[in-house]
């Protein structure tokens, strides 16, 4: 039996009444009032979520920028400091360790967000790839507490409520920012599908943007909502859509992979290797005729052969019918292909359809 | 705290079972389960003429996040289902005593004295 981890937020969760479940070593909060209200709150106006577990890493040396584009499958040599560039770091054979933020300082530092269930692995992996490099690699997650605000209202609330102007602040870009006596690493990103941003503090000012954003009427919203957004937003999640049996190819991540360059990256063989060779199987979305609800794991069947699996389902709060992600062999994976999932013992059907259940509300530029 | 009311049978599985005659009962799940499920979004239920057996599972109740099986505290013939909660399944959260979901013609009446009254289910809470 590992120790519990508690975020700083913990006594905050428990005074509103969460329901706490045990998620990646750390006793989170997965629902407050509603997973749909929740849901809502952050498609509709704002919502916060308390993701201190997430993993925080510094990169730094002279090496730092060629090592993170060794490391890192997607593009890094073209960024400018303050973006925050999302891709994943593979094994040689093309499967995932993990997908991550990389966050450039400058040229010879990096922050490295990753998976709170993944942060002993993936610490450990970055570190053995360091040899020949000059670079430093420190683990900060116990340094490091992460509130997201996100939904339509996340820019205004933050100006509202700290009086932060973030409305220049771009996607996938970041900034510094002082808050009285603290400083908060402000990004314009989420995996909500909404826009938003993810603030990262120590756990003294975590406490007091927890509690001012609360008074402030925005929406504490637990990691139930944070999946069924996400999954709405058709983001993947590590061990679902993405792990360390499937590649981004077979995941549709073709596009943060920097595949078609000249740059080496590990896995890069095994990616161009299953390219040329042709894909097996990929990820699709599906959707049910009949109302029933498609979770992970449950089988793809077409004329009682099994094609596939389940990554992530729902009865989506957004759109009332259920649909999923699915991983299904080839050819089964057209538009349009009728197929059925095994629910409890019943074949419920459905067809193969595109993943785009729902547009996505960036703001793809600061006004 | 959750309701537990008195003139109905209860299953360790959180079921409960009311009986309308010496033949007849119907079942449903406790306020208990419905609180412990949150929010029910979906609710499977078998067809008028299947038959149940008691502590086989015979449905599911679902909440945005899990499907937790119902598993029948009797066995017997499904005489009737409630299909109002395939329209609105969150009845089951609003009054889960009410919400029955199957109504079942008992084939082992004797079956009823397996199961809890309610001290003995409040025992369990």
């Amino acid at each position: 039996m590992s120790d519990i981890k508690y975020t700083c937020l913990f006594d905050e969760h428990v005074k509103l009444n969460a329901k706490m479940e045990d998620f990646a070593g750390f006793s989170m909060p997965i629902v407050y009032d509603t997973i749909k209200n929740e849901h809502n709150a952050v498609r509709q106006a704002v919502g916060m979520f308390d993701v201190s577990h997430m993993g925080e890493f510094a990169v730094k040396g002279k090496d730092a920028t060629a090592f993170i584009d060794h490391i890192f499958c997607n593009y890094i040599l073209d960024k400018e400091p303050g973006s925050v560039t999302y891709g994943m770091l593979l094994y040689e054979n093309g499967t995932i360790v993990d997908d991550l933020l990389v966050y450039k300082m400058n040229d010879e530092e990096y922050f490295l967000v990753v998976n709170a269930s993944n942060v002993g692995k993936d610490y450990n992996w970055v570190v053995e790839q360091t040899e020949g490099f000059d670079v430093t690699v420190s683990n900060q997650s116990d340094e490091f507490s992460e509130i997201a605000i996100q939904g339509p209202l996340a820019e205004t609330k933050m100006k509202e409520l700290l009086g932060i102007d973030l409305s220049t602040l771009e996607f996938f870009h970041f900034g510094t920012y002082e808050f009285g006596p603290f400083q908060l690493l402000i990004s314009r990103t989420g995996y909500t599908g909404e826009d938003g941003f993810e603030i990262y503090a120590s756990a003294d000012a975590t406490k007091t943007l927890w509690s001012i954003f609360l008074e402030g009427g925005v929406i504490p919203c637990g990691l139930g909502a944070r999946d069924t957004l996400r999954f709405e937003a058709s983001l993947p999640l590590y061990g679902h859509e993405i792990s360390d049996a499937i590649t981004p190819l077979e995941a549709g991540f073709k596009i943060f992979t920097k595949l078609d360059s000249d740059n080496e990256f590990i896995g890069k063989k095994a990616l161009l290797k299953q390219q040329e060779e042709g894909l097996t199987r990929r990820l699709v979305g599906i959707e049910l005729t009949q109302l029933a609800i498609p979770r992970a794991a449950y089988g793809v069947y077409i004329d009682e052969e099994w094609v596939g699996f389940v990554t992530t389902g729902y009865l989506s709060i957004s759109l009332n019918k259920p649909i999923a992600l699915a991983m299904i062999n080839r050819p089964y994976t057209k538009k349009d292909t009728k197929i059925e999932v095994k629910i409890r013992n019943k074949m419920i059907p459905g067809f193969v359809r595109d993943k785009k259940f729902l547009t996505k509300n960036y703001k793809s530029k600061g006004a | 705290m959750s309701k537990v009311l008195k003139d109905y049978l209860y299953s360790n599985d959180h079921e409960w079972v009311k009986k309308l005659n010496d033949e007849e009962v119907l079942v449903g799940i406790t306020d208990f389960a419905a609180k412990e499920l949150g929010s029910i979004v979906f609710v499977d239920l078998p067809e008028a003429g299947d038959n149940v057996e008691a502590n086989s599972e015979f449905g599911a109740v679902e909440s945005v996040k899990a499907a937790s099986d119902l598993v029948s505290p009797v066995s017997g013939e499904v005489l009737e289902v409630n299909d109002d909660l395939v329209g609105e399944p969150e009845l089951v959260n609003e009054d889960a005593f009410s919400a029955w979901m199957i109504k079942v013609k008992l084939s082992n009446p004797s079956e009823l004295e397996e199961l809890l009254s309610a001290e003995e289910y409040e025992q369990l809470l």
